[in-house]
């Protein structure tokens, strides 16, 4: 169809799960398949209302292993397909998602983080880090992008199919219950208009041509007798994952050349973070922020500067370190004083950060 | 044709792939004989350029490059699932979920009688042999009271763990008007390839879910000889499992249910 | 220099809480504001308090809750007990003024009380139904930075689908909100120091 689904630009008030149902159909996506768990719950129930308009597919699957292995199943087919989940539901999805990653299926996740562990909270949380980045039974061949506004909601959630469907690597937008639920205002788009070229997708089974008579058969494994074999494949992804890496790295700085301090945070944390260097600035005190936008792969020489350059860095976030374990793989070798303020399961806000920044500067 | 090893190239389907034949299954096995038959009755419809063909982990995962025919690895029990996503995002192509008892009747159980539940419109095909061939012959549900495994080395007790789970039975319970259900066993090819045709043809005529469990066998893990293993899957077996059709569309072409 | 206003609205499942904080934020919206809206939401929000979080502002928002707001309004003496810990010493505190038993619970350090007979006025003078319309309006004369023509907008797109079936719905609900403006305009709510001049792009959480 090449009707296009949002004709001009409009600003829009909207959930934050809206905002995902409609870059999903801006992104040109064909079918989402989803089990119910708060708070990701409104993508689906905004899907459904759209997708019949533009000839899109939904199904309700018996749970999220169902929900992932289905997406799997639609990308083999040829077609953009995605899935939603939270919490437990995450836990469940790493298995369709390691067997995208081992078959390079560009499926895209898109996560709101609910507090843990087990069921806890269905409200908020960032403590999904490390399950959607290094998850599964695996390396953690993934792209993971931590939205912070609606507008970035949009943006990245039309990204990551892009992102998957260039890389074939399985694509994650990491969002929190907060994102999820909030209203605020954005700008909806055409990604075409504004020049955004849209990756179509490619069937990797069902092709043209009769197999062994026109065409080899298309067949796809992710089972190895040989450690050799998988040694071999495994080495390959890591050698296209690393050659992605500085082509799918996004971070923000500001303000960290002459700094005492660097704030760093991500995800609608990087809001309070952004906002009490502002404050704190205002008062006269050196500090700046780094904030990853993509979570894996991290933009790691960045972050080495960051790290190398700063005397100290703070770590902002509603986890118990998932964000801050990464980030000291990433600046390993480096000298920076290494403190954090770890929130886990509850938000935190530009206050709270500045009364900790002060303490620390004294 | 490989003349010095084999005076007469065995007659394959021609949807088998020859390029790597004999097959990589154990003497004895089940799977090449189901599959044997599903190569015929994809020949005979005309299927090649449309099948889509999932295969389990277990056993099962050795088909992944048996036929002509575009195929999927995928994880234990998740079969049934991908295959519902092909087919939901391709309802064009025709999608072969293929498993083993753990896979459909264990791990995976859900997935199956949700697939049946929905009446996904895809076939699934489900080879018993009463136990997890692949992982070295633990007991599954299928299990027979007394059947030696290696978790259960003094036989199944039933006290313990239960009675031999009748999945065909579950999943045909949860069936609706379109969908296909039958048991078939190696032991009887002629039956058991007209059930694969018959849930092939229902998913072609789009009326809903198929399936269809093979009673299979496998020496290996069973410790059987050729005759112990004939006897085991022609009388042991079906004494727990009935043969037969017990779902059947009702404008499906041909006389009732075909039991027995 | 960034404004910003945060109001807490907190009530009982059914009283409209939640309603009143969408159309006020949306109403914002229109009005080319940055606003941000979020609800309670969790297990609790079956038979709990409904409490809703707006705030609106000229510059970017930061993070979508806060500790303490502006405005904050508490209608029944369950919400009362739940808000009290939003309020600090600039925070104009409202409440139903028939809300009893509450003199102990209400926060101590509160900038301003307003008690406002929002559920005695809905009942005698309109219909029980509009109560929550009358809060939107004592909420919009309070903050004093939403337009009036923008909150009608955002009514008639919440409740249009009713004012289609019964016309004589919207001139009851714009009254009701004017009604709701001019209770706190007869506590001279108007000049109030809801607004706190900050540094650029201040932003509260």
């Amino acid at each position: 169809m090449t009707e296009k689904i949002i004709e001009q630009e409009k600003r829009a008030f909207l959930t934050g799960n809206e905002v995902v149902a409609w870059a999903a159909l801006a992104a040109k996506a064909d079918i989402m398949y989803g089990y119910p768990i708060t708070p990701q719950n409104e993508i689906m129930h905004y899907w459904t209302r759209l997708a019949p308009r533009y000839d899109k597919r939904f199904l309700q699957t018996e749970d999220e292993l169902s929900a992932g292995f289905t997406t799997v199943g639609g990308v083999l087919a040829g077609r953009k397909a995605f899935t939603a989940t939270a919490g437990p539901g995450n836990t469940l999805m790493q298995e369709p998602v390691s067997m995208a990653e081992m078959l390079r299926l560009p499926i895209v996740v898109v996560i709101q983080q609910r507090g843990g562990p087990s069921t806890a909270t269905v409200i908020y949380s960032q403590q999904e880090v490390t399950m959607t980045t290094l998850g599964g039974n695996g390396e953690g061949m993934r792209v993971v992008y931590s939205t912070s506004s609606h507008q970035e909601l949009f943006d990245y959630t039309i990204k990551a199919f892009n992102t998957a469907w260039k890389y074939r690597f399985p694509t994650f937008v990491l969002g929190d219950g907060y994102q999820a639920k909030m209203r605020e205002p954005l700008t909806l788009y055409d990604p075409e208009s504004r020049g955004i070229e849209l990756i179509k997708p490619e069937p990797y089974v069902g092709k043209p041509g009769t197999p062994g008579v026109d065409r080899a058969p298309s067949q796809f494994r992710n089972t190895y007798s040989m450690e050799e074999e998988l040694l071999e494949i495994v080495n390959q992804y890591m050698q296209d994952y690393g050659e992605m890496a500085p082509q799918v790295a996004e971070y923000q700085v500001a303000n960290v050349e002459d700094a005492d301090l660097v704030i760093i945070g991500h995800g609608v944390v990087f809001r309070a973070v952004r906002a009490a260097v502002d404050n704190l600035r205002a008062r006269g005190l050196k500090v700046g922020y780094f904030r990853p936008v993509t979570l894996r792969p991290l933009a790691v020489p960045q972050i080495k500067e960051v790290f190398s350059n700063s005397k100290k860095v703070l770590v902002v976030e509603s986890a118990y370190g998932q964000l801050a374990r990464l980030l000291k793989e990433a600046a390993y070798g480096t000298t920076a004083e290494f403190l954090t303020m770890f929130r886990p399961g509850v938000g935190i806000t530009a206050e709270e950060v500045e009364a900790e920044v002060e303490k620390i500067l004294g | 044709m490989s003349k010095g090893i084999c005076p007469v190239e065995p007659v394959m389907p021609t949807s088998w792939r020859k390029d790597n034949k004999p097959h990589k299954f154990c003497p004895g096995c089940g799977h090449g004989l189901v599959l044997k038959c599903l190569g015929q009755v994809v020949d005979e419809l005309d299927l090649q350029d449309k099948v889509v063909f999932g295969c389990d982990i277990g056993c099962s995962l050795l088909a992944w490059d048996f036929f002509n025919l575009d195929a999927v690895q995928t994880h234990h029990g998740r079969t049934t699932p991908v295959m519902t996503g092909i087919k939901r995002s391709r309802p064009e192509l025709i999608c072969i979920a293929y498993m083993g008892d753990g896979g459909g009747y264990s791990i995976g159980v859900q997935h199956l009688v949700s697939a049946a539940a929905r009446n996904e419109k895809i076939t699934a095909i489900l080879a018993n042999n009463t136990q997890y061939a692949m992982t070295g012959g633990q007991m599954a549900p299928t299990t027979l009271p007394g059947q030696k495994t290696e978790t259960t080395p003094y036989g199944r007790d039933p006290e313990l763990t239960g009675f031999p789970l009748q999945g065909q039975e579950m999943v045909s319970a949860v069936c609706r008007e379109g969908a296909y259900v039958a048991r078939g066993s190696v032991a009887n090819q002629r039956q058991l390839k007209s059930y694969l045709k018959k849930a092939l043809e229902n998913q072609l005529a789009q009326r809903g879910f198929s399936f269809v469990e093979v009673l299979s066998t496998c020496p290996t893990n069973w410790r059987t000889n050729a005759a112990e293993t004939w006897e085991f899957v022609q009388e042991k077996m079906p004494e727990y499992f009935k043969l037969g059709e017990t779902r059947r569309p009702a404008d499906m072409r041909g006389e009732g249910l075909a039991n027995g | 220099m960034g404004k910003i206003t945060r109001i807490v609205l907190a009530g009982e499942g059914g009283q409209g809480v939640q309603s009143v904080a969408e159309i006020i934020a949306e109403a914002a919206n229109k009005a080319g504001k940055q606003a941000l809206y979020i609800p309670n939401f969790g297990v609790e929000q079956r038979g709990g308090v409904s409490v809703a979080y707006v705030q609106i502002s000229d510059g970017n928002i930061g993070s979508p809750k806060f500790k303490t707001g502006d405005i904050v309004v508490a209608l029944s003496e369950r919400a009362v007990r739940r808000t009290g810990k939003y309020a600090g010493p600039d925070t104009t505190y409202v409440y139903d003024s028939s809300i009893k038993g509450i003199e102990g619970e209400l926060p101590k350090y509160a900038g301003r009380f307003l008690p406002i007979p929002a559920i005695d006025i809905a009942r005698h003078d309109f219909h029980p139904r509009v109560f929550n319309i009358i809060i939107l309006g004592a909420v919009v004369g309070a903050t004093g930075v939403i337009p009036l023509e923008q909150v009608k907008d955002a009514i008639e797109e919440k409740l249009g689908y009713k004012f289609e079936k019964q016309p004589e719905l919207r001139e009851l609900n714009f009254r009701a909100m004017e009604r709701g403006m001019e209770l706190v305009d007869a506590k001279n709510m108007r000049e109030s120091v809801i607004f706190k001049e900050v540094a650029p792009a201040y932003e509260i959480f």
